[in-house]
């Protein structure tokens, strides 16, 4: 694809959430949640898209952020920013400590490392109920208005423009991170690590950076969805979501910043028309384009529209 | 002088296997040497000792009288200590500068930024293309490396190692499955290094060999057989019944 043409895409691309404030207004809060979901779908996509570090318990950090930000607003800290930057920290060092268990071993490893920690994390969640709320879920989440401006409002407008300028900043931020040498590093590691010491690369140290970093990107989303809903759910470290954000980058297409972004709207759209007819149905068809991808389009949706884009262009 | 690389006693074993048996090496700086010896000796797991990508089961490896024995593979890196691969090593899904580039923002430890876009780094970025130039591989610069055919590969084998700015440089049978015309110029491009550039070199082709070393090292399961400049090693009755006997014969 040309400079041109992704340039001109790009701007494009970020030209849809505003419109669609204004077309779905009465689904700002389906939009948020997509916005949040963006961003933990890319959070994945940089440590398992650009570095190869496969995970199936993504969610843990995910779920660390929300009760991190949840916790903090419930014990009187209810300025957004604040949690957000609370949540990140939290994952981030949770990543950075638990990526000396998961860097260790093989793919095999690190899914079962990776899946191991998130079902002690959701079980941990589940009987600290004093302080979580367990399955019950952390009630009496009070935000501030963000900035002290604006309040979090009933049609989820404050909560809209939040959650995807957050997106916005942390994809420019990680945009930035993969056109760059280390994220350049990170492709080697994932292409051939058995070369990259032999370049001089110190791997483990990458991987562990790009984990936390990832773990981090994963909290701030947690964070963003328990203030957007001001409230924290149990499920927030479900193995299930885990698995969903996994297939979700898939479907999108890994390795590609926006294979994340497309395959969310795409994943978390079809669920909102798709569910309500039939729910079975809508497992069906998720299984269906699961294969076919996996099979005929390893690069999934945003594979196929660069190549469609190619072709156009020739 | 003092050597610049040198083992006592290394060995390796494999399970009950010994691949490498009580060597003890010396490679005096700026040296053209060559390993030599039949498949199976044992050179290939040498230069992953030397390098640090196994760990000798016993002994001890010197970079410049300094115990390098355990220290991580990337760091001998930095020391000036580089390897190639008999089995090629590249990054197949990135374009040919892409993944010189790669090499040459590791050696000028760009690393870690992540701020700048690579293309930015004009520094790593000439330091690639002179690279490429020299090895006649700018014209297929912007190709994927997965596209190319296997002699150009091995030629970016060898460029991502050079592109580290090697002071002592291994060369795993860096001419395997080369077409003997690019074989040729593969050498001479290796020849040109400055004479600083310590070079140790395992090759199977005697010609390439004699022509290249100055020094002979034989290697023959696991262990040393026998060391010399080029002419006596030619001569060498053990080294001949062993391993040239066989060559030589055809
Ligand atoms: N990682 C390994 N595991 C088990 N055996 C190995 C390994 N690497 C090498 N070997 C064995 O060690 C011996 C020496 O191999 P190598 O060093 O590759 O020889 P050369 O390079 O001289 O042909 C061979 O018999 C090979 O099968
Ligand atoms: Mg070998």
């Amino acid at each position: 694809m040309s400079r041109d043409i992704s340039m001109r895409a790009e701007y494009a691309f970020w030209l849809l959430p505003v419109l669609a404030y204004f077309v779905f207004g009465e689904n700002l809060a389906l939009l948020s949640q997509i916005a949040i979901t963006a961003l933990f779908v890319l959070s994945l996509d940089l440590i398992l898209g650009y570095a190869g570090i496969i995970s199936l318990g993504h969610a843990a950090f995910f779920g660390l952020g929300a009760y991190a930000a949840g916790l903090l607003a419930k014990y009187g800290w209810g300025d957004p920013l604040l949690g957000l930057a609370a949540g990140a920290l939290v994952a981030a060092t949770a990543g950075f400590a638990s990526s000396f268990l998961v860097l260790r071993g093989s793919d095999l490893t690190r899914l079962m490392v990776t899946l191991g920690v998130s079902l002690m994390l959701f079980e941990a969640a589940n009987k600290l109920t004093d302080f979580t709320g367990g399955v019950d879920g952390l009630q009496g989440v009070e935000m501030q208005p963000l900035l002290g401006l604006f309040s979090f409002d009933l049609y989820s407008k404050t909560a809209y423009w939040y959650s995807l300028a957050v997106l916005f900043l942390l994809f420019w931020l990680a945009r930035r991170l993969v056109r760059s040498p280390f994220g350049l590093s990170l492709r080697g590691i994932k292409q051939n690590v058995t070369r990259m010491p032999a370049l001089g690369t110190p791997v483990h140290r990458r991987l562990v950076a790009i984990y936390s970093i990832g773990a981090a990107y994963a909290g701030v989303a947690g964070a963003l969805l328990t203030q957007t809903t001001q409230f924290v759910s149990l499920d927030v470290m479900a193995f299930s979501r885990s698995a969903e954000l996994l297939l979700i980058l898939v479907l999108g297409g890994s390795g590609n910043l926006y294979g994340a972004l497309i395959g969310t709207i795409v994943f978390m759209a079809a669920h909102h028309f798709l569910a309500d007819i039939n729910p079975q149905y809508w497992q069906f068809w998720l299984g269906a384009a699961l294969v076919l991808v996996v099979l005929f389009a390893r690069d999934g949706i945003m594979g196929m529209l660069r190549r469609l884009v190619t072709r156009g262009a020739q | 002088m003092p050597p610049v690389l040198e083992t006592r006693k290394l060995s390796k074993r494999f399970g009950g296997f010994i691949a490498c048996n009580d060597v003890s090496l010396n490679i005096q700086p700026g040296a053209r040497h060559a390993l030599i010896g039949p498949n199976g000796a044992g050179k290939t797991t040498l230069i992953n000792l030397l390098s640090g990508f196994l760990e000798p089961g016993a002994g001890e490896v010197f970079l410049r009288g300094e115990n390098v024995t355990r220290l991580a593979q990337h760091r001998r890196v930095k020391r000036g200590l580089v390897r190639t691969f008999q089995i090629n090593q590249l990054f197949a899904e990135m374009t040919v500068l892409e993944s010189v580039v790669l090499s040459t923002c590791e050696r000028l430890g760009l690393g870690w930024r992540w701020w700048q876009p690579v293309e930015n780094h004009v520094h790593a970025v000439s330091e690639a293309t002179e690279l490429l130039s020299s090895l006649h591989l700018l014209d297929v610069a912007q190709e994927k490396v997965r596209s190319l055919p296997y002699g150009k590969r091995r030629l970016i084998e060898i460029a991502l190692a050079l592109a580290s700015k090697p002071q002592i440089l291994l060369l795993d049978e860096p001419a395997a499955g080369v077409p003997a015309s690019e074989s040729r110029e593969l050498f001479e491009r290796i020849a040109r290094l400055p004479r600083d550039v310590t070079i140790l070199l395992i090759e199977h082709d005697m010609d390439l060999v004699f022509r290249f070393a100055e020094r002979i090292t034989v290697m023959v399961g696991g262990a040393l057989l026998a060391e010399d400049v080029p002419e006596v090693i030619a001569n060498d009755r053990r080294v001949k019944e062993v391993y040239l006997g066989e060559a030589h014969d055809a």
